[in-house]
């Protein structure tokens, strides 16, 4: 094992008192007061995360758009400048290398953020994908990323800049300035609340970081609460609900695959042979990633996530389950302890996030 | 940390207050603190019996799941109900929320005094 990588505020966290731990590769702070809290705050207030693990990419050159089109399964063709778009970097087969979001800063100008664990293959995977012509540079290192999450969300960020960003529309972007550096501002996010997604250079990040806690509407939440924060929101986790052997269609999200290039993967991307299921588990006790799912004693699926869902008071989990088997509307996941009772669950299973709000 | 004297504690930090002929159990302000936020307690009935260092029951954290082990033999005398609704009070009370009381066969053995136990602490913490 190599050493871990640490982010520009991993010092901040360990000086905080924050329970650190190893996350695809990185020391990661887990939480500092507490999960539950800190879900919590990031409900009702403002939830400040450390997001520098993730990786951007910048994409440009004569040609850019066009590749690129052919090397993601995001529909770039109705992606207007200042926007940005969720999608995935398939494999040959269909199934998903990576889930990313594409900025478009202009017709041949791009970013793509992409997960920590997938950074290294996913640029070695571009890199293949895209001709000479068109550029691609990892400017991972020198960015970091921060996410300001929550209904106050807005105003403490606008009031750390002086700036208006209520004309920032869910799944848009700004370019700006903070203290002399630049600042993206994008309104998207993982806990389903209003919030925007930070772009500044490294050197800023602790000064940024620091400011922004200065609002006292804004507690530090670790990747424990970012965890059951998307669970709810029922945001899917690669590695969990995403991986190489379950293309997009099956984790519910043909819908959005509607992008006309031909791009790599396209023809076995709607092949459904499982389908990712929300349930909701009855009792206190959580299943867990890696729980068998069982229908009429016979194993139908696997839990890809579960836990407590604090916004809810109750179990929750995802899982994959097996076609033949997915209209079923109660199963058995055998947990390590007990047989739990569960019920397929409409997604998101928490109804009350804030991330489309209308702003006026 | 907090280790109250009046109490006695086993190594997978478990706590017991002896009363007469009987035993209080709950877990350490250390168990609660690395488990995190509980979401659930598994509990046992009354009249079952608890084997020293045997599983009596379990608890979960919205990260994590434990066993709890018995850290004295006899027989569950009262399970603490309000456990099963509200887990959250092991988190902010641990040496309140106890979880069982037993009656003892036989005196406890292997079990450490507050500044034996809170050594122990200390050698898990690296």
């Amino acid at each position: 094992m190599s050493e871990l990588r640490t982010t520009p505020l991993t010092a901040w966290h360990a000086a905080h008192g924050a329970k650190m731990a190893p996350f695809a590769g990185w020391e990661m702070p887990i939480q500092y007061e507490g999960i539950l809290v800190e879900h919590q705050h990031t409900r009702q207030h403002a939830g400040l995360f450390d997001i520098c693990h993730m990786g951007e990419f910048l994409i440009s050159g004569p040609g850019a758009d066009a590749a690129l089109s052919q090397a993601v399964s995001h529909n770039l063709a109705t992606l207007k400048a200042g926007r940005c778009r969720y999608g995935f970097i398939l494999n040959e087969q269909g199934n998903v290398l990576d889930d990313c979001i594409v900025y478009r800063f202009g017709d041949d100008d791009f970013m793509i953020v992409v997960n920590a664990a997938c950074a290294a293959g996913d640029f070695a995977t571009l890199r293949a994908r895209l001709p000479e012509s068109v550029a691609l540079k990892d400017v991972s290192d020198e960015t970091a990323k921060i996410d300001l999450q929550g209904p106050d969300s807005l105003d403490v960020l606008e009031a750390l800049t002086g700036e208006n960003f209520h004309g920032v529309p869910y799944f848009g972007f700004v370019k700006t300035t903070w203290d002399g550096a630049s600042l993206l501002v994008s309104r998207t996010g993982y806990t389903g609340e209003l919030g925007f997604e930070l772009y500044v250079p490294a050197t800023k990040a602790l000064a940024f970081w620091e400011a922004l806690l200065k609002d006292s509407r804004v507690k530090p939440v670790g990747l424990g609460a970012r965890d059951t924060l998307r669970l709810e929101s029922g945001l899917p986790l690669y590695g969990h609900e995403l991986d190489e052997h379950h293309n997009p269609t099956e984790a519910g999200m043909g819908r959005m695959m509607t992008s006309e290039a031909d791009y790599v993967g396209k023809a076995g991307a709607s092949e459904v042979r499982q389908c990712l299921l929300g349930l909701e588990i009855e009792g206190r006790r959580a299943a867990r990633n890696g729980d068998a799912v069982l229908l009429d004693g016979k194993e139908v699926g696997v839990v890809t996530s579960g836990s407590f869902a604090p916004s809810l008071g109750k179990v929750i989990a995802f899982a994959w389950v097996d076609k033949d088997a997915a209209d079923a509307t109660t199963f058995v996941i055998k947990a390590a302890r007990a047989e739990l009772k569960a019920v397929r669950a409409e997604l998101p299973f928490y109804k009350d996030g804030t991330a489309r709000k209308k702003l006026s | 940390m907090s280790y109250p004297a009046d109490l006695l504690y086993s190594p997978s930090h478990e706590w017991v207050k002896i009363e007469g002929d009987e035993a209080v159990v709950g877990i350490t302000f250390f168990a609660q603190e690395s488990l995190g936020d509980i979401t659930y307690v598994e509990l046992p009935a009354v009249g079952d019996a608890v084997t020293a260092d045997k599983e009596f029951g379990s608890v979960e954290s919205v990260k994590a799941a434990s066993d709890l082990i018995s850290p004295v033999n006899g027989e569950v005398t009262a399970v603490n109900d309000a456990l099963e609704n509200a887990p959250e009070q092991i988190n902010a009370t641990p040496y309140d929320a106890w979880i069982i009381r037993v009656k003892l066969s036989g005196k406890p053995e292997g079990l450490m005094d507050a500044a034996a136990y809170e050594e122990h602490c200390k050698n898990e913490h690296h």
